[in-house]
């Protein structure tokens, strides 16, 4: 193995795993006021993918400029994406607030088969390409080769991540979530709106995995109903070992995970680079239970 | 219908009458054809299955998003030692027995490290593992050793095992059916009684663990961990006894559907079976032994009565025209079902009775 390849694959990790970690945030979040696993968010993601698909090849044909276009499909993706999500919210999971934890589990698993089959019916089955909106040109930086586009994935998802935690320390939204998640009847009493609060948590999750979505489906150029199910899955991972619940512990986790998974190609053969993943989820939980940086819950009798 | 069941005659009236129905539904079955019975016998394992979950899940409170894997342990253990893949024949007695055991130890391996994880880390954690066991299905037809070129095929990847030996008693083998009083019996129709007997086996069992000491620890275990532990049970012990147990229902289930299919490949031991069968455990009612057969039937035969509802010629019939494909109907049926049965009835559709 020569440093060169290494290098290479901790590029291709660090874009994959900051794709991860946008996604993972959207379930942390929901967890943190919750404590519910949105199996939906990762159709969410897929849902965003699509609609990009379709709103950008529709631009495109209209002879908008593919710059302008890939803005204007995002803000579509994040629209569409954030009323799903704030949809599902109040349908499937604001009813069963009080019931027994299990129970919007299993509706958040029905509303995941049903977002596929919905989106079989709107879009179809097909594989679609993305456009090339960005170029995907190989550029030599010394011995790595990155395109513009991964370039573009990796800043937007920092500057993203950014604004995100600023919006969550800095605003009174932002206080508001953080007083909803530390005690929701308390937060009530001092005058916040629980239900409003936990719409814009879903609603800006949803808007992060569009965003997400549009990112790996120009990443791999195409986009098809099936796509979230393992970025779900593989963003869940991510946000349980950072300790889940916590956003930097999303932010962490997703980088690490794509890092040991592009990594640990070098040493293993690609099939077995999913079990590679959740051998380091089993190995972290083992000696940090609560997560990489989750902190301790109290445990109370 | 409560006040009919309230009276002891009554009572009686029905569970013979529904004992009665049992016996003769793979009659009833075979007349539609032998599809059905198939659907019948599936039914039987997913209640197994169930049952085994409900134990880890419903009454010890540990959430297993990976129960599969241990099904399909038992299946694979079946299938290597019972067909032409490495030409090994061994008798029921000896892997019906041996898949448990393996399940079970499974279970005991998954438990161990995960004992100190709570809640959604455990979900997680069996979520992987059951990943993981899938994925060596698939890449385990060609296993390499570090210091040499030599593969070796051990599961046939994806492409799964065929040619398995079904089940056989003293040189009778089941699957070539019976002529009772020159009246056929098909082989499917007689696997639906060995089930039968191990899905009844599992009823008993499972009802007996539950009230038991044990049933009791766990109980306690799930109401609330710390306070078991003050009061003095060994919550490690009952973990991992929780994990085997299941572990060892879901190999045994997993064995006899090999037997019965003669052939498995890892498309069959996927997340979304998993998830379908802790659904059928939280649907009908965690806990609760009635509860869970019923989500377990409900769940299995539900999608094959829509298949067959909203097949193309119905619509075809009613719209003129087919408007969507019957997979996707199917799904989306059930995914809706899904939902609305959880909205309207958070506590599953048959909870146990005692209310906390």
């Amino acid at each position: 193995m020569s440093i060169d390849v290494l290098l290479q694959q901790i590029v291709n990790g660090l874009v994959v795993g900051s794709v991860y970690a946008l996604v993972a945030l959207g379930y942390t979040m929901v967890y943190g006021i919750l404590q519910l696993i949105n199996f939906a968010h990762g159709e969410i993601v897929m849902i965003g993918g699509l609609t990009s698909v379709f709103t950008s090849k529709w631009l495109l044909s209209m002879g908008v400029p593919s710059l302008l276009a890939l803005l204007i499909a995002i803000l579509v993706a994040m629209v569409v994406c954030a009323v799903v999500g704030v949809a599902i919210e109040r349908v499937a999971y604001r009813p069963l607030r009080n019931a027994p934890r299990l129970a919007p589990l299993i509706t958040a698993i029905g509303v995941s088969i049903l977002l596929q089959q919905l989106a079989i019916l709107v879009f179809g089955r097909n594989y679609f390409t993305f456009p090339e909106l960005i170029s995907k040109d190989p550029i030599s930086l010394g011995p790595i080769t990155v395109t513009m586009n991964e370039i573009v994935i990796l800043m937007a998802s920092v500057a993203l991540m950014a604004a995100l935690l600023w919006l969550v320390h800095n605003t009174k939204i932002g206080t508001a979530m953080r007083a909803t998640a530390e005690n929701q009847k308390v937060a009530g009493l001092m005058g916040i709106d629980i239900n409003k609060i936990i719409a814009i948590t879903f609603a800006i999750g949803s808007g992060l995995g569009a965003i997400a979505g549009v990112m790996v489906a120009s990443n791999y150029g195409q986009a098809h109903y099936y796509m979230g199910f393992m970025l779900g899955l593989k963003a869940f991972t991510a946000a349980v070992m950072g300790g889940i619940g916590n956003l930097w512990g999303a932010m962490v986790g997703g980088l690490i995970l794509g890092l040991v998974e592009n990594v640990g190609l070098i040493f293993v053969r690609g099939d077995y680079k999913d079990i590679f993943a959740f051998v380091v989820l089993v190995l972290v939980l083992i000696f940090r239970p609560q997560g990489l940086i989750g902190e301790r819950v109290a445990e109370r009798a | 219908m409560a006040k009919l069941f309230e009276n002891k005659r009554n009572q009686m009236i029905g569970i013979v009458l529904l004992g009665v129905l049992i016996l003769i539904l793979p009659f009833l079955a075979g007349m539609l054809g032998q599809a059905w019975v198939r659907i019948l016998n599936v039914t039987l394992l997913y209640v197994m299955l169930a049952l085994g979950l409900n134990v880890v899940v419903g009454v010890a409170g540990l959430l297993d998003l990976g129960y599969v894997a241990f099904y399909a342990v038992g299946a694979y253990t079946w299938s290597l030692l019972a067909s032409a893949h490495f030409n090994l024949h061994y008798p029921f007695w000896v892997l019906l027995p041996l898949g448990a055991c393996l399940a079970a130890l499974a279970g005991l391996m998954l438990g161990a490290p995960v004992l100190k994880l709570r809640g959604d880390y455990l979900a997680i954690v069996t979520l992987g593992f059951g990943e993981i066991v899938r994925i060596l299905m698939n890449n385990f037809d060609k296993v390499g050793l570090p210091w040499s070129d030599e593969t070796y095929n051990i599961t046939n990847g994806p492409r799964g095992i065929t040619g398995i030996d079904g089940l056989h008693f003293f040189g009778f083998e089941l699957r070539k059916g019976l002529d009772v009083f020159g009246f056929n019996v098909t082989g499917l129709q007689l696997y639906y009684f060995v089930f039968l007997g191990f899905a009844i086996l599992s009823v008993i069992g499972v009802y007996r663990l539950q009230h038991s000491r044990l049933g009791r620890a766990w109980q306690a275990l799930r109401e609330d961990e710390i306070a078991a532990k003050a009061m003095g049970i060994n919550t490690r012990n009952i973990k991992l006894a929780a994990f085997g147990f299941g572990a060892l229902t879901g190999g045994l289930a997993g064995g006899l559907f090999a037997s019965m299919q003669g052939f498995v490949s890892p498309e069959s031991f996927g997340l979304l079976e998993s998830i379908m069968i802790l659904a059928m455990v939280v649907l009908g009612g965690m806990g609760h032994i009635p509860g869970v057969i019923l989500g377990a039937v409900l769940l299995s035969a539900m999608p094959e009565v829509i298949r067959y509802a909203a097949d193309e010629n119905v619509q075809q019939k009613i719209f003129g025209i087919v408007l969507i494909a019957p997979e996707v109907l199917r799904n989306l049926i059930f995914s809706l079902a899904l939902i609305l049965i959880m909205l309207f009835k958070p506590a599953g559709l048959w909870p146990s009775p005692e209310k906390k």
